[in-house]
């Protein structure tokens, strides 16, 4: 297989239905919000009930505005609204409205990093629609052959983001996608979360030979509903159309559906989705019409993008690349960390520290940065105590897990349990020379060049004093000490 | 008057009335209780002084405009029993105003017809001669205004479903511009071209009851901003100097000789009274039939297609599967002529025919338009036959839809163009049938069709007379 590889190559197009963090719908007045009982979330107008008007939602706009800046696109001044229709009971109109002619943004690109190297894709069209209800098919609701609906989501406003064929491996599918969803998320205007809906991703497949210029039939999949998914999906039927076409068949033009369970994709009946979708302008919406002013107002507005924001942690904190990306992963993390880095006498330091315990601690117990307990600034506070040497980074993380525990600042733990660090030399000399004494077997192996056991020897001190020497003047005496044993 | 009459004698007149006509077939229900509730309520308000300026005008509402509360069926066996959960915004506004909604009118179904046999309830007969058809769409209303089972009624207009039925019963039927009344609560048939408008005895009626209606409402994105004047200040204006242009293509072949004789009259009596008559040309008239029946079915197989047996209305019994509950309940729900433009419709813009027809008929929309610009500025007005014939028989152009579609021939151009347009009953046949001249007026200009109906409306009361 790895062989074929090397002699076909794919051609992969995406597009990504992104669900906007509206208060109403985009056409009515009912909450866009995810959940709540089935068929709670509703009105005459998105219901479709005889004689209701749609209006759009300003705020969809600036979203969607706020999508097409980000991706580098050309924003539609004049822009006008279709009806997609097709008769499905989730969908009370029986058409869907969305933009065919004249999107809102177009021609725009994404620039991302793939295994260091960076990749631009092209953004063919941004457009919005309405989301549709969901059909419920559960065996514990109804029979088997009858299907409940949730008109919830009806109305609910989307981005589709549709991309050029650019993309070659799923790895870069992949890529993009992230990108895309840290920029959505950063423009603070979905959550990106793939196991809900909130960002939804088909692609459009097709192989040819490698250095090829025309393209290969192409399929498109659907309901890969988790980045992992996306990832095995594409190599799934990337593979599929290579042992196709090598056995000498021909790939079909279908939409195949995803199943992750059970890692295949099986093709959806062909009356699932062969529609003429009728697409005409929706006569009950007036054309979409951008002015200076409004798109200068979204410009201004618009924060700091994800790639920005890490170029600008590296120049800005004197951070590794690395650090960077890891901290840009959302804006609230970023945030967390400027603010704790402002607060903090060494960034690397706040950087390391939230890297690695507060990132730890917020894996182990599930939750994102936003819930997280302690503030930026207290934070700041613990790491300044291991600056000015009150306190040492072993010390730090037991107080850490005070402050977790009981609410309480760092120094008021230090003071209350007594963990100001051990700096004074003679007392250290003391404790240093009980241990030495204690192990004469080590010192002799010092004498005789294994300079390792100093940090046993270390290691033993700290031990002693529970963790509070300052372990730079443990070093520093031990060292003096074991050298005073070897010339004598 | 005022202390002689109360509107619930009034309503008990009008609700009585309604059960002489029943012949007529004009109402589908009438909501005698609502309407009794409403009159003692008014007639409370009369008394301290608070009654709004339509208190007592007794109203009948087309079956496609909805009522809160209340079965809103367009005539069609699809929505049956469905009740709306909201009230039109027209409704709202003048119930805000203390009209007596006093019952639901018969039309053709989803508003698609011309002679009001379309209907799930039957044919409604013209109350001038009972064999006879009433127009349509908004027959119902047109037939219970002339035979005074209400002072007033609403209507909606796609093509002339206002104005033609208007002229065959011998009433008054406006028209507004496109955007001037809100079109949220109205049951969509062709969404770019439905407009409701006032069917009513009198001009002065029209103008009081635009008042009330016009207006920007945020419900509907296609509403106009444009300021509401006081229309009734327009009714009694003299028209001295007034430019009214003659359309030749509305004079031609196919227009009945008595129907134009009246008109000519009209005319004659105009000029007496200092207007002046230019002659203009609309060089695409010709078009405007096939235009107009492409982007309606377009929109309507689209605006129909949520009645589909899923939510609410008519579900077919004994279904095997999905497919088979849209189909049988949409064939078994709608009638014929709807099926027919929703497959007309359907067909136009499917992908390969859409360029030459619907994007076409949008072309020729544009040119409609332009004419109508290039003519007014040389008239303020345009007068022309409503329709051009007088009532026909009930059951004598059912069979034959092309036929039908032409007795819109005169009024499917003023929606496509979206201007504003009056008929008003300006003669009669020998049978005695009503006929009716069609005021068409530059947007937003509902003013001038107050002012010249009003005129035309008493050069036939004093021939009458």
């Amino acid at each position: 297989m790895s062989i074929l590889k090397e002699k076909y190559e794919a051609v992969i197009g995406l597009e990504v239905h992104v669900q906007l963090l509206t208060n109403s719908k985009i056409f009515s007045s009912s909450s866009a919000a995810f959940g709540g009982a089935p068929n709670s979330k509703v009105d005459p107008v998105c219901l479709g009930l005889p004689g209701v008007l749609p209006v759009l939602n300003r705020q969809t706009v600036n979203f969607a505005m706020r999508v097409g800046l980000a991706t580098n696109c050309k924003i539609g001044r004049h822009s006008i609204f279709a009806r997609k229709n097709y008769f499905y009971p989730d969908l009370p109109k029986g058409y869907q409205i969305s933009q065919f002619e004249e999107p809102v943004c177009e021609h725009g690109y994404l620039d991302f990093e793939v295994n260091g190297q960076m990749k631009r894709v092209g953004i063919t069209r941004i457009h919005l629609e309405e989301d549709a209800g969901k059909s419920i098919h559960a065996e514990e609701f109804v029979g088997s052959d009858e299907t409940l609906v949730d008109v919830n989501r009806c109305g609910v406003p989307l981005v589709e983001i549709v991309s050029e064929p650019d993309i070659r491996l799923a790895s870069e599918a992949v890529a993009y996608l992230v990108e895309l969803r840290r920029i959505v998320q950063y423009l603070g205007l979905c959550d990106g979360n793939m196991e809900e809906g909130s960002l939804r991703c088909d692609a459009n497949i097709s192989i040819r030979p490698v250095g090829g210029t025309e393209l290969g039939v192409k399929t498109e999949l659907k309901n890969m509903n988790s980045i992992s998914g996306v990832e095995n999906a594409i190599n799934y039927e990337i593979h599929r159309q290579i042992e196709l076409l090598e056995s000498g068949g021909a790939v079909t033009q279908q939409t195949l559906l995803w199943n992750a369970d059970k890692g295949i994709a099986r093709a959806m009946r062909s009356k699932e989705y062969s529609h003429d979708y009728r697409y005409f302008p929706d006569p009950d919406l007036v054309p979409l019409e951008i002015s200076d002013a409004w798109l200068q107002e979204v410009k201004s507005a618009l924060p700091e993008l994800p790639r920005a924001r890490k170029n600008r942690l590296i120049a800005e904190y004197k951070l590794p690349q690395y650090d960077a990306e890891v901290l840009t992963a959302t804006r609230p993390l970023a945030d967390y960390f400027e603010a704790t880095a402002g607060a903090c006498a060494d960034a690397k330091a706040a950087s390391n520290w939230i890297m690695g315990e507060v990132l730890r601690y917020l894996k182990e117990n599930e939750i994102t940065i936003e819930a997280f307990s302690v503030p930026p600034g207290e934070i700041a506070e613990l790491l300044n105590l291991v600056g000015d040497g009150t306190i040492n980074l072993k010390v730090a993380r037991i107080v850490f897990g005070a402050m977790l525990e009981t609410g309480k600042r760092a120094a008021v733990i230090v003071k209350e349990k007594g963990l100001v660090q051990v700096s004074d030399t003679a007392q250290i000399t003391a404790q240093v020379r009980m241990v030495l004494s204690d192990h004469p077997a080590e010192v002799e192996k010092y004498v005789a060049g294994k300079e390792q056991v100093v940090g046993f020897l270390v290691g033993q001190v700290m031990r002693a004093t529970r963790g509070q020497a300052n372990p730079k003047i443990v070093n520093e005496v031990l060292r003096t000490e074991l050298q005073a044993l070897a010339d004598s | 008057m005022r202390g002689e009459w109360s509107c619930v004698d009034l309503t008990e007149t009008y609700l009585s009335n309604i059960d002489k006509g029943a012949h007529l077939n004009a109402f589908v229900f009438s909501m005698a209780d609502r309407a009794r509730a409403r009159a003692a309520e008014i007639d409370g308000r009369i008394k301290t002084g608070d009654a709004g300026k339509l208190a007592g005008l007794t109203l009948a509402v087309k079956d496609n405009i909805v009522i809160k509360g209340e079965r809103a069926g367009c005539a069609s066996a699809i929505l049956d029993g469905y009740v709306s959960p909201y009230s039109a915004t027209v409704i709202e506004k003048l119930e805000a105003e203390d009209a007596i909604i006093i019952g639901r009118t018969n039309m053709d179904e989803f508003a698609m017809g011309s002679s009001n046999e379309n209907s799930c309830h039957g044919p409604v007969k013209n109350p001038n001669d009972p064999t006879s058809v009433t127009g349509g769409s908004s027959g119902g209303s047109c037939a219970a205004v002339s035979a005074g089972m209400a002072l007033a009624a609403l209507g909606s207009d796609t093509g002339g479903s206002i104005r033609q039925p208007a002229s065959f019963c011998g009433v008054v039927g406006l028209k507004p511009t496109y955007g001037r009344v809100s079109r949220y609560g109205l049951v969509a048939f062709a969404s770019s071209f439905d407009q409701i408008g006032p069917i009513t005895q009198n001009v002065a009626d029209a103008a009081l009851l635009l008042e009330v209606m016009c207006g920007l409402d945020l419900k509907d994105s296609t509403s106009s901003p444009e300021s509401v004047p006081d229309f009734t200040n327009s009714v009694g204006r003299d028209i001295q100097g007034l430019r009214i242009g003659l359309p030749s293509e509305y004079f031609g072949e196919g227009l009945n000789n008595e129907v134009r004789q009246a008109i000519d009259n009209t005319i004659d009596i105009l000029k007496q009274r200092g207007a002046a008559i230019v002659e203009v040309s609309l060089p695409h008239t010709d078009y405007a039939i096939a235009a107009y029946y492409v982007l309606t079915t377009a929109e309507a197989s689209s605006n129909l297609s949520r009645y589909d047996g899923a939510r609410y209305g008519f579900r077919a019994a004994d279904v095997s599967d999905l497919d088979e509950m849209y189909i049988n309940s949409r064939n078994q729900g709608f009638g014929e002529e709807v099926k027919r433009r929703i497959m007309l419709g359907t067909y136009v813009l499917s992908a390969g025919y859409y360029d030459a027809y619907y994007r076409k008929a949008q072309q020729v929309r544009t040119l409609i338009k332009r004419d109508f610009a290039a003519a007014f500025e040389r008239c303020d007005c345009l007068l022309t036959p409503t329709a051009p014939t007088t009532a026909f028989k009930i059951g004598e152009k059912i069979d034959d839809p092309l036929t039908m579609y032409l007795s819109d021939i005169y009024t499917v151009s003023i929606n496509l163009a979206g201007l504003p347009a009056i008929s008003v009953p300006c003669g009669s046949d020998e049978n005695g049938l009503p006929v009716g001249a069609q005021i068409v007026g530059n947007y937003f200009d509902e003013e001038m069709l107050i002012r010249l109906g009003h005129q035309v409306h008493c050069q036939a009361g004093e021939k009458s007379a």
